[in-house]
């Protein structure tokens, strides 16, 4: 008698299984379709956040990054992709300072892990979403990041009291 | 309702009487048209077939499908078909040439002979006698011969296990459809398939009219008629994963064409008995007591009646086919003989029981 119960509530219980999976297509089949008919909807294509396209550097309306030259990304970056260069200037009070000329990325050797942009402590670099990268020559693959004629941007908080600063620090770190 | 026989008889008059040939020139003329008319039939519907088959299963998956030839991927299948066509046949070193051969067109064959038997319209029914419905069974079952050739005469291990595993599977689901054909019978009380649609016509259609052991019946046909077609859940024969392609591993061009072109129209055949003997075949949809609205139903011809139903159910069987993740062969083969033959045996005691008490409407 028990064999027989096994049977039908194994019969059962099949058919309504089956009936959930049935009714989860059926709902898929009415959803918005993912598919992107790339060139043709070129113009509005937006692709999904977390999309990593190519490492750029934000530069704001007074041409100013957020990159102070540290080096940091290029010590992160396990295939030397990002070569940064940066020099030492005397600043109006007479400390010396050091700052970027030119920050190098090769994509070509770029393998989008973000170990760079983790290891930045300012935020200066990210990734975009841009995907048409194919060139014919491999050199233009090499970019410079910084825009001509670019500086790192005077942050408020130097002006604040010193104790306040390497809090907003660890903030951006994290973020 | 219109009636195909009025353009039948006009055709055979204009032979004989305009043309003056003699009577069986006449028929020669029309047995050679109405070939014609269903090979261009099968190879459209087959067409169609694929093309729906491809956007179904995107849309289930949540993707468009064929997009690029033609608008909305109208002509990808037209594309493929030539493709296909000019394709070379590699004739192989070690395979029994004339078998392996002859097996697509044995596949191809018995499609086209359960094909015909379809009831397209009032009057168009292409092979129709009393026993219709035997002759149906008979049929579709030599396309299995054509498997088993295929596999056998390949000379190789994956086609033969394909074809041993397509065997067993559409021999025992066979089982499966023949009883539920029997109930149905025993609810209308023929065979012919002319007469099946003409009762439901007049009657209303089978599954309502049958009630419970029609819906039964209905739904285990629809579960054997996938395992026959070797489609959905019950793909192993031709399981990608293990055995390439199955039975038909071996076959290139044309040979292979035949194949694919047989599965679809299978297909096609499964849901046009399933609309026969089930949905009323060309019967339109009756209610009784709106009068209206029955007019207006009855305004829409058969043909059209027979081809959006199959088209309904070809639907629900692609809906089945792209739902559930593939049988073993023993699950196949306990779910058929464990829970469908009992069933469905059960099924048609019940039918007999409500056909004799005079329950069904």
């Amino acid at each position: 008698m028990n064999n027989d119960n096994n049977y039908f509530s194994g019969l059962f219980g099949g058919v309504k299984s089956l009936c959930i999976g049935l009714k989860t297509t059926m709902r898929e089949y009415f959803t918005k379709k993912i598919t992107e008919q790339y060139p043709e909807n070129r113009n509005e294509l937006q692709m999904f956040d977390r999309f990593r396209g190519s490492l750029v550097m934000p530069h704001n309306e007074n041409n100013e990054h957020k990159c102070v030259g540290c080096g940091l990304c290029q010590t992160a970056c396990p295939n030397d992709t990002i070569k940064v260069e940066s020099e030492f200037y005397e600043d109006a009070d007479g400390k010396k300072k050091k700052r970027l000329t030119r920050y190098e990325y090769n994509l070509g050797s770029c393998m989008f892990c973000q170990l760079c942009t983790r290891a930045c402590p300012h935020g200066a670099i990210t990734f975009d979403q841009s995907f048409e990268n194919a060139v014919f020559d491999r050199a233009r693959l090499v970019r410079v990041l910084n825009q001509p004629g670019s500086h790192v941007a005077e942050k408020p908080v130097v002006k604040k009291p010193a104790p306040a600063a390497p809090a907003a620090k660890a903030g951006e770190a994290n973020a | 309702m219109f009636n195909f026989q009025d353009i039948t008889t006009w055709i055979h008059g204009m032979l004989t009487g305009t043309l003056g040939l003699p009577e069986w020139a006449a028929i020669l003329t029309e047995s050679i048209g109405v070939a014609l008319a269903v090979i261009t039939l099968y190879a459209v519907f087959a067409i169609f077939l694929i093309y729906m088959e491809r956007k179904v299963c995107a849309f289930f998956q949540c993707r468009l499908g064929p997009m690029r030839v033609g608008p909305w991927g109208t002509l990808q299948v037209f594309s493929d078909v030539f493709k296909m066509l000019t394709k070379e046949i590699i004739n192989l070193r070690q395979t029994d040439r004339f078998l392996h051969n002859m097996a697509p067109f044995l596949v191809v064959t018995a499609s086209m002979l359960t094909f015909a038997c379809l009831p397209w319209n009032k009057g168009a029914h292409i092979i129709d006698f009393n026993v219709g419905v035997f002759f149906f069974l008979a049929v579709s079952s030599l396309g299995v011969v054509g498997i088993l050739l295929a596999g056998w005469s390949s000379n190789n291990k994956y086609s033969l296990i394909g074809a041993m595993r397509s065997g067993a599977q559409i021999i025992s689901y066979e089982l499966s459809i023949g009883m539920t054909m029997l109930t149905m019978i025993c609810l209308t009380g023929t065979m012919s398939f002319s007469e099946i649609c003409a009762d439901q016509a007049v009657n209303g259609w089978n599954i309502f009219r049958g009630h419970l052991p029609a819906v039964l019946a209905f739904i285990i046909y629809l579960i054997a008629g996938n395992a026959e077609c070797n489609r959905g859940p019950f793909d192993l024969p031709e399981s990608e994963s293990e055995l390439t392609a199955g039975y038909h591993t071996e076959y290139s061009g044309m040979h292979f064409g035949y194949y694919y072109l047989a599965e679809y129209l299978n297909l096609f055949i499964c849901a046009g008995m399933a609309a026969t003997i089930f949905l009323g075949g060309w019967a339109p949809l009756t209610i009784a007591g709106l009068d209206g609205f029955n007019e207006v139903m009855a305004y829409i011809p058969g043909f059209v009646w027979f081809i959006g139903k199959a088209i309904f159910v070809v639907f629900l069987l692609m809906w089945l086919r792209w739902t559930f993740p593939r049988l073993r062969i023993d699950q196949i083969l306990s779910l058929e003989w464990k829970y469908l033959v009992p069933i469905s045996m059960f099924n048609l005691v019940l039918m007999a029981l409500v056909v004799a008490y005079g329950l069904h409407f």
